[in-house]
C-alpha cells in the first residue's frame, strides 16, 4: 500500500482513532467495573470514603443475596458450629442462614418473560414484517404508522389502564400477563426493524422457491429466513434488553409470583440495613445473560445496526 | 416438452397496463424470444407464464391445460432470473438438488441426477463450493443446471446473459442455443437485445408499450416488419425512414418519392397523406445514373462494409456499401434502392402498407 493511498488511513489517524475508542470503552465500562467490584466488598468498604479500590475480597454481598438469615442468640451459635463457608461469613453479625432468598426465583422469572417475550415478539414480528415487506396490504402505511404510535408516548401513561385491564382480566401478577405486555411494546420495534432486513431481500429468491416446487410458506422458512437471520438476531437483542431490563410495568403489575429481578433488587437494601454489596451481587449476576446473548449474536449485531449499507 | 397457447392474456398494476391483451403461440421445442425496450411488458408476460404474476384477464395454455391462475409450483415451469437468484446459504450441490428435493426424489437419485447435470454443464468441479465466490459464467451455468435438472415442460428465461460481461455473453449466448438444441425443451427468452434475439430465436415476439408489434421468425421479423417500431428496432444500422406526402393504390408498384417514380412491391392496399418509404441501408446502392441525388455527410469503415451517412431530399439515411468504395464528405451521389424490399408505412400510425413483400406475414402476425 503506498503512502499515498487515499483509501487506507495513514497510521497516525489509526493511533487517534484507536485511543479515542479505548478511551471510550473505559469511560463506558467504570460503572460496570464499579458493580463488579461492589460485590465483592464488606458493606463497611462499599460506603467507605474516600473509595476503597483495593480491598480485602469477600463472598459476603452474594451470600447475602442468596440466602434468609436470622439473627442469633451466642448459645445457640455456640452449639451449632458453622457448617460451610457460606455460615462462617453470616457469623461475624452473630447471624445464622435460615434458607435460600427469592432471588433465584425472581432470577427465573426474569429469564422467562425476558426470553418468551423477546421469542414471541421475534415470531409475530417476522411473520408481520414479511407480510408487510411483500404482500399488498390494505392501509400498508396506516398500519405500519399505528404499529409504531404505541412507542410514541412513555409507557407510564398507559400504566393504569394497562393495570385495570390486567387486573379484570386475570393477568396480574402472571408470567403470561408480563410476557404479552412485553410483546406488545416490543412488536413495533421488532416489525419496522425486520421489515427493512426482509425489504433488502431479493424477492427472487423467494421466486425461485416458489418455481423450484415450494408453497409460499416453505420458501418463506427455507429461504427468506436464513437470509434474515442477521436482522432477527440483532432485533432478538434489542427486543431482549428491553424486556430484561423493564422496571416500571414490572414494579407496578408483578409482586408475589411473576416479579422479575428489576423490581426485587432493591428490595435487597431493605433487609438489613443498606446492603451494597448484595446490591451489587445481584446486578452483577442479573448482566450476565444478556452479556452472553449479545457476545453471541455479537457478530449478527454488528453487521445489523450497520444493515443496508453494505450487502455481503 | 410442450406448446404454450397465450389467449388475450392482460395485465393491470393498479391504473397501469403493463400487458395489453396478448395472444401468441409458442410450439414445442421451440427458442422463443420476447423481444423489446425496458419496460414493454416483456418480462410481465413472461412472469405470467411462470405463475409469478396472474394476469388480470385471459388464458395461458401449457399442453392444452388452462394454468394461468394456477400457482408456480403446480406448472412445471423453470425460470432463470437475471440475477439467477441462487440460494445464498445453499452449495452449488443443494442449489442444484433443490427443485428435487421438493419432489421427494429419494437421495441415491437426486446425486445421481445432480452429477448428471453437472456434467452436462461442466460444474462438476465446483458442486461441493458455496455460490457465493463463483464467476458469473459459473452462477449461469448452476442456475440452468436448477432449471434442467427436474426436466420441466418449459424453461423460461429473463435476460440470463443481462448479468455478464461482453466478451463472455457470446460463449454463453452459444452455451445456451446448444444446450437447448440438445434438450429439445421449449424455451421463452427474454430480451431487450435484438442481436440477441436474432441470433438465438426460433420465433421473435416484439413488444413496444404493452402491446406485441409483432410476431414470427428473425427473418420476416427484419425483412418484413409489420410497424416502424419494430423496423426501428431491430437491426443496426436501422431501417431507413425517408418520409413523403403522396397518394398509393391498390395495385401499385411505383410511389413518387421526391418528384422521382421509386419502384415498391406490388402494393394490395391503397393510402395517402403522410408516408414513409422505408429501406435498411443494405438495400441503398450509389449510382450514378440514378437521379436521386444525396449528399455525403459521413463514413464509417467497417472492414467489409462501411456504413455511410447521406443527406437526401426526404432526410437523412444511411447506406451500408462496400468498404473499397471510396466516397468524401460533401460529394454528392445517385441513389438506387432495391425495390423488392421495400415497406411503406402510414406515419400516423406506424403501420405498414400490405405489400407483395409482407403480405404473407401480415396476415398471420
Amino acid at each position: 500500500m503506498s503512502s499515498f493511498s487515499v483509501t487506507e488511513p495513514s497510521n497516525r489517524s489509526k493511533w487517534i482513532a484507536g485511543f479515542l475508542v479505548i478511551t471510550y470503552a473505559l469511560i463506558t465500562m467504570i460503572p460496570l467495573v464499579w458493580i463488579l467490584l461492589t460485590g465483592f466488598k464488606s458493606p463497611a468498604d462499599a460506603i467507605s470514603y474516600p473509595p476503597k479500590v483495593v480491598f480485602d475480597p469477600t463472598l459476603e454481598g452474594y451470600v447475602n443475596l442468596f440466602t434468609t438469615r436470622t439473627r442469633q442468640t451466642q448459645e445457640f451459635l455456640e452449639a451449632n458450629p458453622p457448617q460451610n463457608w457460606a455460615d462462617e461469613i453470616v457469623r461475624q453479625y452473630d447471624m445464622v442462614i435460615v434458607g435460600p432468598s427469592k432471588f433465584g426465583e425472581r432470577f427465573m422469572n426474569s429469564v422467562i418473560i425476558g426470553f418468551g417475550s423477546t421469542f414471541l415478539s421475534i415470531f409475530l414480528g417476522t411473520l408481520a414484517a414479511y407480510a408487510f415487506s411483500r404482500f399488498k396490504v390494505p392501509l400498508k402505511d396506516d398500519l405500519l404508522f399505528f404499529i409504531l404510535s404505541t412507542r410514541m408516548m412513555p409507557p407510564v401513561a398507559v400504566a393504569i389502564p394497562i393495570f385495570l385491564m390486567f387486573r379484570n382480566l386475570g393477568l396480574s401478577d402472571t408470567h403470561l400477563g408480563m410476557i404479552l405486555l412485553y410483546t406488545g411494546v416490543n412488536i413495533s420495534l421488532a416489525v419496522w426493524l425486520l421489515k427493512g432486513f426482509i425489504d433488502e431481500i431479493p424477492r427472487e429468491y423467494e421466486e425461485a422457491a416458489l418455481i423450484d416446487g415450494y408453497t409460499r410458506f416453505q420458501a418463506f422458512y427455507k429461504v427468506v429466513l436464513p437470509q434474515a437471520a442477521t436482522g432477527i438476531a440483532s432485533t432478538a437483542i434489542f427486543c431482549l434488553i428491553f424486556a430484561w431490563n423493564e422496571y416500571a410495568f414490572a414494579v407496578l403489575l408483578t409482586s408475589a409470583n411473576a416479579q422479575t429481578a428489576p423490581p426485587f433488587i432493591p428490595t435487597i437494601i431493605g433487609i438489613g440495613g443498606l446492603d451494597w454489596p448484595a446490591v451489587a451481587a445481584g446486578a452483577t449476576i442479573f448482566l450476565i445473560p444478556v452479556m452472553i446473548f449479545t457476545i453471541l449474536m455479537r457478530k449478527h449485531l454488528l453487521r445489523g445496526i450497520t444493515f443496508g449499507a453494505v450487502r455481503k | 416438452m410442450a406448446q404454450i397457447v397465450v389467449k388475450n392474456v392482460k395485465k393491470m398494476f393498479g391504473d397501469f397496463t403493463a400487458v395489453r391483451e396478448s395472444s401468441f403461440t409458442i410450439e414445442d421445442g421451440e427458442f422463443f424470444m420476447l423481444l423489446g425496450p425496458s419496460g414493454c411488458g416483456k418480462t410481465t408476460t413472461l412472469r405470467m407464464i411462470a405463475g409469478l404474476e396472474l394476469p388480470t384477464s385471459g388464458e395461458i395454455y401449457l399442453d392444452g391445460e388452462e394454468i394461468s391462475q394456477r400457482p408456480p409450483s403446480e406448472r412445471d415451469i423453470a425460470f432463470v432470473f437475471q440475477m439467477f437468484a441462487l440460494y445464498p446459504h445453499m452449495n452449488v450441490r443443494k442449489n442444484i438438488s433443490y427443485p428435487l428435493i421438493s419432489q421427494g426424489m429419494p437421495r441415491a437419485a437426486v446425486k445421481a441426477k445432480v452429477e448428471e447435470v453437472a456434467g452436462i454443464l461442466g460444474i462438476k468441479d465446483i458442486l461441493d463450493s458455496p455460490v457465493g465466490g463463483l464467476s458469473g459464467g459459473d452462477r449461469q451455468r448452476v442456475a440452468l443446471g436448477r432449471a434442467i435438472v427436474r426436466e420441466p415442460k418449459a424453461f423460461m428465461m429473463d435476460e440470463p446473459l443481462g448479468a455478464l460481461d461482453a466478451e463472455f455473453r457470446e460463449h454463453m449466448a452459444e452455451e445456451l442455443r446448444a444446450l437447448h438444441d440438445r434438450m429439445g425443451a421449449t424455451t421463452v427468452y427474454v430480451t431487450h437485445d435484438q442481436l440477441e434475439a436474432m441470433q438465438m430465436g426460433d420465433k421473435i415476439v416484439v413488444m413496444n408499450n404493452a402491446v406485441i408489434e409483432q410476431f414470427g421468425t428473425p427473418q420476416e421479423i427484419y425483412d418484413k416488419p409489420a410497424t416502424m417500431f419494430v423496423a426501428d428496432f431491430i437491426g443496426s444500422p436501422s431501417m431507413n425512414f425517408l418520409p413523403f406526402q403522396g397518394k398509393v393504390a391498390h395495385g401499385s408498384e411505383t410511389v413518387r418519392l421526391n418528384g422521382h417514380d421509386e419502384a415498391v412491391p406490388t402494393l394490395l392496399e391503397g393510402a395517402e397523406g403522410d408516408l414513409v418509404f422505408g429501406v435498411r441501408p443494405e438495400h441503398v446502392f450509389l449510382s450514378d445514373a440514378s437521379a436521386y441525388r444525396a449528399k455525403v455527410l459521413a463514413a464509417e469503415y467497417l472492414g467489409t462494409t462501411q456504413i455511410v451517412t447521406l443527406q437526401s431530399p426526404n432526410g437523412e439515411l444511411k447506406a451500408r456499401i462496400d468498404a473499397r468504395e471510396t466516397l468524401n464528405p460533401g460529394e454528392t451521389v445517385g441513389l438506387k434502392f432495391r425495390s423488392s424490399a421495400v415497406t411503406l408505412f402510414e406515419n400516423s400510425t406506424g403501420r405498414a402498407l400490405r405489400s407483395a413483400l409482407n403480405d404473407e406475414v401480415l396476415s398471420n402476425g
